[in-house]
């Protein structure tokens, strides 16, 4: 089995065909968009914060199942971390796609997205939802893109 | 039995010395022949100078080469006045020329601007910007879910008001070949001017700009076996006498005072700056090689690859061709595959080297048409065979394969 296959058999086999919190809130408190305009994936990610703590995120759209296994990972981690737990985790993993860098302590599950770092044309939908989730954190209006 | 010998075009193509490279984004961009490679090579070693300046011989050389590139040009489209002949950066840089250098002197409050849902970004941006800045309204003939033009209210959108339609003529998603001689005729009764986008139609097809009679004709050499940073504008020439220039410089005026300058005649006047010299030459050097292939040729060659990649295509369980019904069609050939995004897809088929594009192909409005974020799309050129088409589909088996059986 070769990297790419290896890379899709880990996170498609769970997060494509069923992803993690894939639905709107309606009461969400933090929202943002993003999108990917080489091949026009979009994603809308909600957030619930209460005191500090993310209590609830969801996502919907349309994307590959790197995006869509990123997103699904990021959800499940989010939930429970506070604002400054979820930055500094945003800091790790967008490292860990954008220069492969090996340091996945505690980042759990979300290590099997360090294989997508072998393949650059990947990188940027498996960072898509990690830079949505920035915008709707820091309240931004602007869509979240790759380019 | 096709008149093109394959083989021999193939070894022409340096980059085919990778013999397990399948490259089926030629609506992209097409490969060169060392023919158009070496064109440049040479003019760079032996006859570069700057044009239209040095009174030496290098000079006048060069001049030679650049001018013998437009006439290449002019015979190519069958244009009546080698003057028509406008050289560019490419089919987006000819249809800017016009809506900043015709549009800003002819479009008005209120009039109206015709194109189609099926437009490439670069033949509905400019029109958008020009259309603001003059107060004009942009309209759109729409497309039908078989990606084919709905034709059926063309007799409402043409008014007295439209004052210029501009048409892909064939399709950078679908292959579409549109109707354009059906839409020139209409648009002439109501006075209104023409304009192709003849990008995809210009490698695949005989053009003749007299026998369509429309006004403008945009493409671009690169996608034609030249090298970038290249392509012409067509503009008939009492039109054209009558623009504004689209850029000043040096080349593109008669005499530059403080106060005025006047300008030089068409089509210098459209060409300020030292132009693309040498990337003019290698299009010479690509057209000289399509015209000894015979545009005839090669336009039967690809329609016969084109019948048996879409034989081949639709025998794939789980696959979804979008265009290609009941119009005539060119070899470009979007499709999805069940379970699998584009994105992924070409991913795994680029892991068996072959290059296809994902994603929505400059074309946004006509993905939303259909209601898809993106498709694959496999194009065909002179260089491609019947093998080609069988790895494709090997390698769409085996990738559907996999992600279904996850």
């Amino acid at each position: 089995m070769n990297d790419l296959q290896d890379l899709y058999q880990q996170v498609i086999i769970d997060h494509n065909h069923n992803p993690r919190n894939f639905k709107e809130i309606e009461q969400a408190s933090h929202v943002a968009k993003g999108h990917n305009p080489l091949c026009g994936d979009k994603i809308d990610i909600y957030i619930i914060i209460k005191d500090n703590l993310i209590t609830d995120v969801g996502f919907t759209g349309s994307g590959c199942a790197i995006s869509k296994a990123s997103s699904s990972l990021m959800t499940e981690a989010l939930i429970g971390k506070s604002i400054d737990e979820a930055d500094h985790l945003f800091e790790k993993v967008h490292d860990m796609l954008t220069k492969g860098k090996a340091d996945i302590e505690g980042i759990g599950k979300l290590a099997v997205l360090s294989g997508v770092h072998k393949f650059p044309a990947r990188v940027k939908c498996a960072i898509l939802p990690w830079r949505t989730l920035k915008n709707a954190l820091e309240n931004k209006d602007q869509i979240a893109v790759t380019e | 039995m096709s008149k093109l010998d394959v083989n021999k075009i193939r070894s022409d193509f340096p980059v085919f010395q990778d013999q397990s490279l399948v490259y089926l984004d030629s609506a992209a961009t097409t490969q060169k022949p060392h023919q158009v490679i070496d064109a440049i090579s040479e003019f760079y070693s032996h006859s570069y100078a700057n044009v239209h300046r040095g009174i030496y011989n290098l000079s006048f050389k060069a001049t030679e080469a650049y001018h013998g590139a437009r006439l290449k040009a002019q015979k190519f489209i069958n244009a009546k006045d080698w003057q028509s002949i406008i050289f560019t950066g490419g089919t987006t840089e000819s249809i800017n020329l016009v809506a900043h250098s015709w549009g800003r002197k002819n479009l008005n409050m209120g009039d109206e601007i015709l194109i189609t849902e099926m437009e490439h970004h670069s033949n509905i941006v400019p029109w958008q910007l020009i259309a603001e800045d003059r107060g004009a309204i942009l309209k759109y003939i729409p497309i039908n879910q078989d990606g084919t033009l709905d034709l059926s209210d063309l007799g409402t959108l043409l008014s007295d008001k439209t004052k210029l339609v501009s048409i892909i003529h064939q399709s950078n998603v679908f292959g579409t070949i549109n109707p354009i001689q059906e839409i020139i005729n209409k648009a002439k009764k109501v006075g209104a001017i023409t304009l192709i986008d003849a990008a995809q139609s210009a490698p695949h097809d005989t053009l003749d700009v007299q026998d369509m009679d429309c006004d403008f004709l945009a493409l671009s050499g690169h996608k034609m076996l030249g090298p970038t940073g290249i392509g012409i504008l067509y503009g008939k020439l009492d039109i054209i006498e009558g623009m504004e220039p689209f850029m000043g410089g040096g080349d593109m005026i008669n005499s530059v005072t403080m106060s005025k300058s006047t300008w030089n005649d068409a089509p210098y006047k459209f060409e300020a700056g030292t132009p693309n010299i040498a990337q003019a030459v290698g299009f010479g050097a690509a057209i000289d090689y399509l015209d000894q292939l015979g545009m005839q040729n090669v336009s039967e060659y690809l329609q016969d690859l084109k019948l048996y990649a879409l034989i081949q295509l639709k025998a794939i369980e789980g696959i979804k061709v979008y265009g290609h019904t009941k119009n005539k069609s060119s070899s470009v050939i979007s499709f999805n595959l069940q379970d699998v995004h584009p994105h992924d897809l070409a991913q795994f088929l680029d892991q068996d080297n072959i290059a296809v594009r994902a994603g929505h192909h400059c074309a946004q409005p006509v993905m939303d048409k259909l209601g898809i974020s993106s498709t694959i799309r496999a194009s065909l050129y002179i260089y491609n065979t019947k093998a080609d088409i069988d790895k494709l589909c090997d390698s769409l088996v085996k990738t559907a394969k996999f992600f279904r059986g996850l």
